[in-house]
């Protein structure tokens, strides 16, 4: 018998992950997505498997996206949030996980608002770990789910031409989504204000510009970030106004991508700010898709970190 | 703290009587007395046999912090000058940044008393420029001058304000104290936790720019030109603020810096390489290659004065886990001297005279206290230094009370080999 594709008991960043890996992720996912179509949308995969989400910022999507495909696959999961994520006097950050770790779960669930947190809590937890989120760092399993969404309607990602647009420095979903499609065979451009660019850009390893236009020029998709209001406050831009006027994506300017191009948003939309109602809620638009197509992927990617954790390896 | 010794059979190496070779030094009453080759040996005088090994004036870390008194749960003034002794230093310039700050003289005479009763090595405290470091208004420099002090800074945080700045420069002249900057544009620091560069981009993390460092220098020096004030540049990590400082001591202006041994060896893709280790975060960050190849060029050309180990304790529940939300520092005291030996000697980058003036004789001068040189009428304070000892770095086996080191496993060749404190040799337990 030939070894298992997918050996990993975590996944901590797209960083780590090979194409064939990636693929693999698709490729199961693909098996789940007709769950959520069945009258009954459960299936036992995870009978008697414990999951924890251990949320120390606040999420609703992913975390609800998390738990529907954690239910969906019968798993038994509880929900931990707490914003004590900085350092303080008391419980450190290693004693809550130690402490959840002594209940025994088979997989942690992590999102937390510094880089890296979740890769070296995974290093002490028996447990199998999944970065829902470190900072501006990875989101891998938002990664995955867009190249899926993408592949569905494309039929492929190879050869691509993929525009990121937005908040580049601050942004989570870049980053793992630049790593994901470049393994995958797509160009990919992102673009944004100079403000809201990191300092080198080209080291995330895609091209980049530093206009709308020109970034989805013959674009077959294009992915718009979310603009951080909260961030308004370091000046990255001087109002919403002025940047839906240069960066926002309106119908008008989708006229430089290709007319099949799709339009993706991590959500949630800032609707005339980055993105115009017409274009998010227009024939372009797969973001709902992408909700959906979210908790396959993460069905997916739970049942392939359970097996490989119980040494496990059949097909749900 | 007086004894007297006769230190025989070493190589003296004393860049202030320009002495590389063998040579005896007699130590009477705390003081040099003699320093040549054959020194009869006074009666009643014991002996150190130095053979083999490398006898330097006292080694002084001019920028440490000791966390006493208020954080004794990191490091004490008995720990820390224990560890001073350990890693070779017979003195420490201590940062007032303690809880409560280092605003008025009790508190440095509360730390000479400290000092006295553990008979590591000197300590020599540097009062706070501000009162609790807020930055507001000046403490007393003249009290604290006699108190013991021997410089002002507020380190750890920037003198922010140009206008505190340009007093304390004019008003520490009255009393030759050098001013000390932390120097950190805080608007442009703000949340960052690392160099901004492509490491940072590549991880997502908050960059401090260089350029936060080099406007405050920039600002500084034109403070210092406008007010003749004595200025001494706190753990330097850019291209930029040696150039800065290079130019203004060309134009004559009492101008002064160190670098840390981190900042001359480690860069922030060593930050990346770790995984984000919180052991290789502190303030100023670890810069670019670029940056730190520059530093080692100003170590080797003479622009830079001094090395200093901004040795910052923290606790291991403090270091551990996430970046980000870990306090600032490294600990320095027990690595600097055999980092520097191993990769700036060994490697030729300087030669010993050169790491003794940077690591003794030019401390000495810009806190002025007496120190940095063998010749008679010195006080008795020595470092002796193996230079073929080969060492690993291990955390576990530290004086100081803390571990937060990113050299751990490092394999150093050149080591202390004990030291000497006003003609008395500290034996550590």
């Amino acid at each position: 018998m030939s070894e298992p594709v997918w050996q990993r008991g975590d996944l901590l960043g797209v960083a780590e992950l090979s194409e064939t890996e990636i693929l693999h992720v698709l490729d199961t996912a693909e098996s789940f997505v007709e769950v959520a179509a069945r009258p009954i949308k459960k299936v036992p995969t995870l009978r008697g498997k414990t999951v924890i989400n251990l949320f120390f910022e606040p999420s609703t999507r992913t975390s609800s996206s998390f738990e529907i495909a954690e239910k969906r696959l019968s798993a038994d999961n509880i929900n931990f949030s707490t914003s004590s994520s900085s350092l303080s006097k008391g419980e450190t950050l290693l004693d809550t996980a130690r402490n959840l770790e002594a209940m025994a779960p088979d997989l942690v669930v992590i999102r937390h608002a510094h880089p890296r947190v979740p890769h070296a809590l995974a290093e002490r937890l028996a447990s199998g770990v999944i970065n829902a989120g470190d900072g501006a760092h990875e989101h891998p399993t938002q990664a995955l789910l867009d190249a899926f969404t993408i592949r569905r309607r494309k039929s492929r990602v190879e050869g691509l031409k993929i525009a990121i647009v937005g908040d580049v420095a601050h942004s989570r979903v870049v980053r793992s989504n630049v790593l994901c499609l470049t393994k995958l065979g797509a160009e990919v451009t992102v673009a944004g204000p100079r403000t809201m660019m990191p300092e080198e850009p080209e080291a995330l390893g895609a091209r980049v510009v530093y206009s709308l236009e020109e970034a989805i020029e013959g674009a077959d998709v294009v992915m718009m970030l979310r603009v951080q209001l909260e961030r308004q406050a370091r000046a990255a831009f001087p109002s919403e106004r002025e940047y839906f006027e240069f960066f926002g994506l309106t119908a008008e300017r989708l006229r430089h991508a290709q007319e099949d191009a799709i339009i993706m948003h991590p959500g949630p939309i800032n609707r005339g700010i980055e993105i115009a109602s017409e274009v998010a809620d227009g024939p372009w638009s797969v973001i709902l898709e992408q909700v959906a197509n979210g908790v396959a992927v993460r069905m997916a990617v739970l049942y392939l970190l359970a097996g490989a954790k119980s040494g496990e390896d059949g097909t749900p | 703290m007086s004894g007297s010794l006769v230190i025989r059979g070493g190589r003296v190496v004393d860049p202030t009587q320009a002495l590389d070779g063998p040579a005896d030094v007699l130590i009477e009453n705390g003081t040099v007395t003699a320093c040549g080759p054959g020194l009869a040996r006074p009666e009643n005088v014991p002996e150190l046999d130095a053979a083999g090994l490398v006898v330097a004036p006292g080694l002084i870390d001019m920028h440490v912090h000791l966390r006493e008194p208020g954080q004794e749960y990191k490091e004490t003034i008995e720990t820390g000058t224990r560890a001073a002794a350990a890693g070779g230093f017979t003195a420490v310039a201590c940062m007032p940044n303690t809880d409560p700050v280092n605003d008025d003289p009790s508190l440095t005479e509360f730390m000479l008393k400290q000092a006295d009763r553990a008979g590591w090595a000197r300590v020599y405290p540097i009062a706070a420029v501000s009162r609790g470091l807020e930055g507001r208004e000046l403490t007393e420099f003249g009290a604290q001058r006699r108190a013991g002090a021997v410089a002002v800074s507020d380190d750890g945080r920037p003198v922010w304000s140009a206008a505190l700045m340009r007093q304390a420069l004019r008003y520490a002249r009255h009393f030759d104290l050098p001013v000390i900057q932390h120097a950190e544009e805080l608007a442009l620091s703000g949340d960052g936790v690392m160099h901004e560069g492509r490491f940072a981009t590549r991880l997502g993390v908050e960059g401090i720019p260089a350029a936060a460092d080099d406007v405050m220098v920039s600002r500084d020096l034109l403070l210092v030109a406008d007010t003749g004030g004595r200025y001494h540049l706190a753990h330097m990590s850019t291209e930029r603020s040696l150039d800065l400082i290079r130019a203004a001591r060309a134009d004559g202006h009492r101008v002064t810096c160190e670098v840390s041994a981190h900042h001359l060896l480690l860069t922030d893709e060593d930050v990346f390489d770790s995984g984000l280790d919180p052991n290789f975060k502190m303030h100023p960050p670890l810069r670019s290659a670029a940056d730190r190849d520059a530093l080692v060029e100003g170590l080797a050309d003479g622009s830079i004065d001094a090395i200093a180990s901004d040795h910052a304790p923290h606790h291991p529940d403090e270091k551990e886990l996430d970046f980000v939300g870990s306090p600032n520092g490294i600990v320095g005291l027990e690595t600097t001297l055999s980092l520097c030996l191993d990769r700036l000697v060994r490697k030729s980058v300087i030669d010993l005279a050169r790491l003794v003036d940077l690591l003794s004789t030019a401390p000495a001068r810009i806190l002025r206290v007496a120190g940095g040189s063998l010749a008679p009428g010195s006080p008795g304070d020595v470092t002796l230094i193996d230079l073929e000892r080969e060492v690993e770095v291990d955390p576990a086996t530290f004086r100081s009370r803390s571990r937060n080191t990113p050299f751990a496993g490092w394999k150093l060749r050149g080591a202390p080999a004990g030291t000497v404190v006003g003609g008395r040799s500290i034996e550590l337990p």
